[in-house]
């Protein structure tokens, strides 16, 4: 292989993206424009070509990482030979040029999944849309080509890599960046969509239709990669925290806020034709919050654990970006907007009245977490002066948004269209009131009556939680027919009924996640040395022993704990480590947790104190699991909604031949 | 020289967080108080107050030496007998209001605080006039069409007559 390099096959691969992706933004527009079909024909071939080329980037850079090629500066900077393969492939995305290589090829890999799955759109839209997602990607690939190059080499090459950040090194956070760019960078469909349907000047029912499954699976990922993210912190950062309104968590909250709203509006304008111009200011905003989070992480803006880019040129070069894509889109919506004409009527008391309300508190707790992320960077801008910005805002200004969405996200789904009689949904929600009453009488004993905001938490929860499922079961014959009747019916219903059903379910479920971890955690942090036993509520938590083991590129110092109850029996047992990396001499704890279905326990260890001693952190964390567990409920909702015979990529084109019409109208709502 | 410029950020980066890198962390054994109220009231103050070295770290959370002096600071000031108040007050005196998490209303942060409420109000308020403005052109619609208006008790009834358009649904097999 003299004389080949697959870093330079990468590097020229990158080059050929930016020239498909170059005539794929320009060509099927002129194309559209005119009506030229062959012009038009160019976006889904040169979307494939523009994928395939950063497909080869991208595994020539995996190569790289793979091969520890130290020839190549971003593996010498992020990896190091003696890494396990897992973390020399997550190296891949764990650094400021990989992960825009992941972000620019997950970009092109939509694309060509429009090109691919796209057949039965109208051949303007379609060829509008790739030109629009071409246009993002040129953007992109100038950014990467011009300041952020993967493939830089270094000369002579050095022996030995300078390693990943430890913190890096986890098989959670080793997925969270793939999910999240599939979220993130899934957008930029609506998007493109939305920017097509405005330069057509055309929405309708249909449009809604092809670009829901986009914004569906864009916000399962989403969903998927913020809760990895979350669980990540949560065993990794050691003191059991799960959500600390980082810039950089809210920078990707906001995405998924806004698509959260733009999947529930774009319901009512595929049932009811209304909404229209709201529902594609959404998709703009969606991905425009995509690309702010993109440009608040990758400027180096904000300097924290995910920050790795502090090169003002490159924040300067993604600001321009923003203002072109945002700013552009913006000016294009309110130049277009108006000509879209609304259609079906409705009451405020109606399904549609209940998801402009889900939309109105979905869209100002997204603009109140964007002020609370940019405020300190506005007023150190404006006049030097310093502000933070942190957990207590949000809980007094983000939490009570939620609360009445919650409230509502009960009702909502038993509304009718049009007009609904919001007294007889309330009376089909009888069961769940009595759900609530119980869980307020148990929480009330069991949280001894002192812990207003908990108690109000878990209400909230197993109001969603029941009146999701008696909204379904009743939907399913509950109360009119016989138990085998209703599971028959209930295998029966659209796959959407139960998507949607599993996701509110999940959020409720996370909610109380949520409650247990942030008010209801029990905490013991002592000084303990080997022999010794600490009292843990009603555990009693030994640490019988210590003992240095050596992992394949790190140290650790690892504690044997053993949880007893009352009676003397063994519940879990504990064994966290303390570890030291080879190559950076960085130190990272590993948390050691033991889950059940209510609570988790939870041990770290901390400092020796010098004297035999270690500082040992124990803690309860009641209905923690219910975090995983909600936001897997949540993704899975989103994924079974997908595979709806009616939303399923390649189904409009069997119905095509009646204009799909028929079909849709004979088809229940998606959102029942 | 690039890389090295990397490597030093890496490692500063890594000494300024402190908090969630090392092992050591954040409130220690010997930090506690004997007295659980106290300490409950110190913790409480200590998720309020901004760890001055690091990004976005409270000092309950962080693990770096100035997180520690604060915190053994509104210890001894809880000690000495300070209410809550009065805490805040020492330690903004010294530090300014960057410190508290919690940023206090003032001039500066007005827009901050009344924000999110403005803007629902402003948000709400359009989504009731849009619905009002459309109502009411469909009425003139309506009436030019020729359409017989229909009183309140009369559409509530054909409402009726009409049923849940779901319910219908669901009867279908």
């Amino acid at each position: 292989m003299e004389g080949f390099s697959f870093a330079e096959l990468g590097h020229f691969a990158l080059i050929l993206a930016l020239v498909c992706a170059s005539i794929q933004s320009v060509v099927p527009l002129i194309g559209a424009a005119r009506g030229d079909a062959a012009m038009m024909a160019t976006a889904p071939m040169t979307a494939l070509a523009q994928f395939l080329v950063l497909a080869v980037s991208f595994a020539a850079l995996t190569n790289a990482f793979v091969t520890s090629d130290f020839s190549v500066l971003n593996v010498v900077q992020n990896s190091h030979s003696l890494k396990p393969m897992l973390y020399k492939v997550s190296g891949v995305w764990g650094n400021h040029e990989g992960s825009l290589l992941l972000w620019v090829t997950v970009l092109a890999l939509f694309g060509a999944l429009v090109a691919l799955f796209g057949r039965n759109l109208p051949p303007g839209l379609k060829a509008r849309t790739l030109a629009v997602q071409a246009m993002v990607s040129v953007g992109f690939l100038l950014f990467m080509i011009l300041t952020s190059n993967p493939f830089e080499r270094v000369f002579p090459p050095p022996f030995e890599g300078n390693d990943l950040n430890p913190l890096l090194q986890d098989p959670g956070l080793a997925l969270h960046p793939p999910m999240l760019y599939i979220g993130y960078v899934g957008l930029s469909i609506s998007f493109s969509f939305a920017v097509a349907a405005l330069i057509e000047g055309k929405v309708d029912a249909a449009w809604a239709r092809y670009v829901r499954p986009w914004t569906l699976l864009a916000w399962a990922f989403l969903t998927g990669g913020i809760a990895l993210g979350s669980w990540w912190a949560y065993y990794e950062l050691g003191w059991g925290g799960f959500w600390f309104w980082d810039p950089v968590e809210n920078a990707s909250f906001m995405p998924w806020l806004a698509a959260t709203a733009l999947l529930h509006s774009a319901i009512v304008v595929e049932k009811r034709d209304t909404l229209k111009s709201w529902t594609i200011l959404l998709a703009i905003i969606g991905f425009s919050l995509s690309l702010i989070g993109t440009f608040l992480v990758r400027s180096g803006v904000l300097t924290s654990v995910h920050a790795f880019a502090t090169d003002p040129d490159r924040g300067l070069f993604i600001l321009i970006l923003l203002v072109i894509a945002i700013g552009g889109s913006l000016a294009l919506y309110a130049w277009r907007a108006p000509q879209l004409q609304g259609g079906g009527l409705f009451r405020p008391i109606s399904r549609e009245g209940a998801l402009v309300f889900n939309n109105l508190l979905l869209t100002t707790a997204t603009a109140t977490v964007l002020l609370g992320t940019l405020y300190p960077l506005f007023l150190d801008a404006m006049d030097g002066s310093k502000v933070s910005v942190g957990p207590p805002y949000y809980n007094l200004t983000f939490v009570p948004l939620m609360a009445p969405l919650l409230i509502a996200l009960g009702v909502g789904p038993l509304l009718s269209w049009k007009r609904a009689d919001l007294w007889a949904a309330m009376a089909r929600l009888k069961l769940a009131a009595l759900v609530v009453l119980v869980v307020a009488a148990l929480s009330l004993i069991m949280l001894e009556g002192d812990r207003a905001y908990a108690t109000l938490g878990l209400i909230l929860s197993g109001w969603v939680v029941s009146a999701s499922l008696v909204e379904f079961l009743q939907r399913a014959g509950l109360g009119r027919t016989g138990p085998g009747a209703m599971v028959r019916r209930m295998i029966g219903l659209p796959r959407a009924a139960w998507g949607m059903m599993l996701a509110h379910v999940g959020v409720g479920i996370l909610v109380a996640g949520a409650t247990g971890a942030s008010l209801l955690t029990t905490e013991v942090i002592t000084t303990m040395r080997p022999g010794e036993t600490m009292q843990l509520k009603s555990l009693n938590l030994e640490f019988e022993s210590q003992q240095e083991v050596r992992g394949p590129n790190y140290f650790a110092l690892r504690g044997n704990f053993v949880a007893r109850d009352a009676d003397g029996d063994v519940i879990a047992r504990f064994a966290p480590e303390n570890r030291r990396y080879i190559a950076g001499g960085q130190e990272t704890t590993e948390a050691s947790i033991r889950s059940s279905l209510t609570r988790d326990l939870y041990v770290a260890l901390g400092d020796p104190d010098g004297t035999g001693g270690m500082t040992v952190r124990a803690y309860i964390k009641p209905f923690v699991p219910w975090l995983w567990i909600g936001s897997a409920l949540m993704m899975l909702g989103g994924f079974v909604s997908l595979s709806d015979r009616r939303l399923r990529i390649g189904a409009p084109k069997r119905s095509g031949a009646r204009a799909g019409g028929d079909a849709r109208a004979a088809a229940p709502a998606p959102a029942e | 020289m690039r890389m090295l410029a990397l490597c030093a950020l890496l490692f500063g980066a890594l000494a300024v967080w402190g908090g969630p890198a090392g092992p050591a962390l954040a409130v220690q054994p010997d930090e506690v108080l004997d007295d659980p109220a106290l300490e409950s009231r110190a913790r409480d103050i200590s998720k309020e107050l901004r760890c001055l070295v690091c990004q976005n770290q409270s000092i309950d959370d962080s693990n770096a030496e100035l997180a520690r002096d604060l915190r053994v600071l509104v210890r001894e000031r809880l000690v000495a007998g300070d209410s809550n108040k009065e805490v805040f007050a020492f330690v903004t005196d010294r530090y300014g209001d960057y410190v508290l998490l919690r940023p206090p209303v003032n001039a500066e942060t007005l827009v901050l605080w009344g924000g999110p409420f403005v803007l629902f109000g402003i948000a709400a308020v359009s989504v009731a006039l849009w619905m009002r403005g459309r109502s009411r052109r469909n009425a003139l619609m309506a009436e030019a069409a020729g359409a017989t208006g229909l009183s309140d008790a009369e559409e509530a009834r054909l409402a009726a007559l009409m049923g849940d358009d779901r319910d219908m649904k669901e009867k279908r097999p």
